[in-house]
């Protein structure tokens, strides 16, 4: 494919850091984060900001990690609102006092996107394994007196669908604009925790039908965004909306990426934008144009008509659980993997649904079943000598 | 139905700007982008929460030597209200 037929990136996410104060059993990030490079500084990160911008992208995410851990939030907010990109927080909510948002406001920042866990504390602080249920729900009357548009956040799994009904009650008595059900997407440190995540589809089902009975009856007011379950729906979804044809990512240490986890794919040499133009980077890097277009697609994708909706689904999926990047999504039904995913869900409807009480314990590295994110972790998880495998391929 | 005297103002969740690479005025909110055509842009750029409707009728009627734009400004804002991109 040639340059002259790729698009610019519209969708900049910048993640600042790795750091974290919380430990969530699902986090995209990395398994292996701790064994990342430094992040870069404030000049560097200016410069790539300008770079994007000048390619025409538009939508700018702060993430991280916890963005707020970096100092010079604030900072990078007014140059990129500067160069007028329309900003976007996504935040756990730990560091944002009333003082910060108003800082961040002035500073120029659109929009800010709070993490929530579940509508209980003993979930949320289980799962996030810190003490932040009070927290976050100030914070989110924090976010409204600001004047920001918030989006609530809610990454959901077997632990807390069943508690859909209050999660909506509880984003519409916070006054949130929209409220995104996301459910666990199966990468990084969710792949690892999947048997424990996993849900079965009649939960889902479940889940699903009191979301489109709150779509009736609330007429529109706060909108709700349910994340297609892939697994269960067996609709490869469109991921990222092709590979490298919207959406750059920058990791902390600088390396662009066409998404939160490709980095773990083999064979690919994402480039670095301390030393590479996001330009060059976008249109001319042999990572970037890897998938792109339909040339690499198996013969099961490329003769669907479904490739140009779902531009074969997701490259990261399609490694994690077949051994290589190129093949069919296998939530796919074409897929000669399909059996793999249904054996996962069928696992999920053997295993008992989790014994409460699940309870926070400081400090602690598992629990119910399920490894939290932390640097120790993640060393433990990545160390290249021992034997283990951080992502195994499903045998 | 719009009121001619009310004084329309792009919603606080939206930003309205041109961007060069789409060679457009968008409207810009969380996490995505609303393109707009010459006519919704040239309307929006008036909602300022300080100029009428009817007023922003006049001048638009001035701007591209047009008379009787008023149904289709009405039409509009009826529709960008519904949508949540303006407040009257």
């Amino acid at each position: 494919m040639t340059a002259a037929a790729v698009k610019p990136p519209f969708w900049v996410l910048a993640e600042l850091t790795y750091r974290c104060p919380l430990h969530c059993v699902f986090c995209s990030n990395p398994i292996d984060y701790a064994r990342h490079g430094q992040e870069l500084d404030t000049g560097t990160w200016k410069r790539v900001l300008g770079e994007a911008r000048a390619l025409g992208a538009v939508q700018l995410g702060f993430s991280g990690g916890e963005p707020l851990l970096r100092d010079d939030l604030e900072e990078l907010v007014a140059h990129a609102r500067g160069l007028g990109f329309y900003t976007n927080l996504i935040t756990s909510g730990v560091g944002l006092t009333a003082a910060r948002a108003r800082a961040l406001k002035t500073a120029g920042l659109d929009h800010i996107q709070l993490s929530f866990q579940d509508s209980t504390r003993e979930l949320n602080d289980f799962i996030t394994s810190t003490r932040t249920f009070e927290l976050k729900s100030r914070v989110a009357a924090i976010i409204k007196d600001a004047g920001y548009p918030m989006v609530l956040n809610c990454v959901m799994h077997r632990f807390n669908l069943p508690h859909v009904g209050r999660i909506i009650d509880m984003a519409e008595r916070m006054d949130a604009d929209f409220l995104e059900l996301a459910n666990t997407q199966y990468y990084g440190w969710a792949w690892h925790n999947r048997a424990a995540l996993m849900p079965t589809i009649d939960e889902l089902r479940d889940a699903e039908a009191i979301v489109m009975a709150h779509r009736q009856r609330s007429n529109g007011r706060m909108k709700i965004l349910w994340v297609s379950p892939d697994y269960a729906d067996a609709r490869p979804k469109p991921c990222m909306a092709g590979w490298g044809a919207v959406f750059l990512v920058v990791a902390p240490d600088g390396v662009a990426l066409p998404c939160h986890s490709a980095r773990m794919l083999p064979g690919l040499d994402f480039p670095n934008l301390r030393d590479t133009s996001a330009r060059s980077a976008w249109f001319d890097s042999a990572a970037f144009n890897a998938y792109r277009g339909e040339a690499w697609m198996s013969d099961t994708c490329g003769s669907c008509d479904e490739r140009e909706r779902d531009h074969a689904g997701c490259r990261c999926q399609a490694f994690l659980v077949t051994g290589d990047a190129a093949a069919t999504d296998p939530v796919c039904p074409k897929s000669d993997h399909r059996d793999r995913i249904d054996a996962m869900l069928a696992d999920a409807g053997r295993r008992a649904a989790p014994a409460a009480p699940l309870r926070f314990v400081p400090g602690a590295s598992q629990g119910g079943g399920l490894v939290f994110r932390g640097d120790a972790m993640s060393l433990a998880l990545s160390d290249p000598v021992a034997t283990r495998d951080p992502c195994p391929v499903i045998p | 139905m719009i009121d001619s005297a009310s004084r329309p103002a792009v919603a606080p969740m939206y930003r309205l700007q041109f961007e060069q690479a789409q060679d457009a005025w968008v409207l810009l909110y969380p996490e995505g982008m609303v393109r707009l055509n010459m006519p919704a842009a040239e309307i929006l750029r008036r909602c300022d929460g300080r100029r009428s409707v009817d007023e922003i009728v006049g001048e638009l009627e001035l701007a591209f030597a047009r008379s009787a734009l008023r149904d289709d400004v009405h039409a509009f804002l009826a529709q960008a209200s519904d949508r949540g991109w303006v407040m009257q």
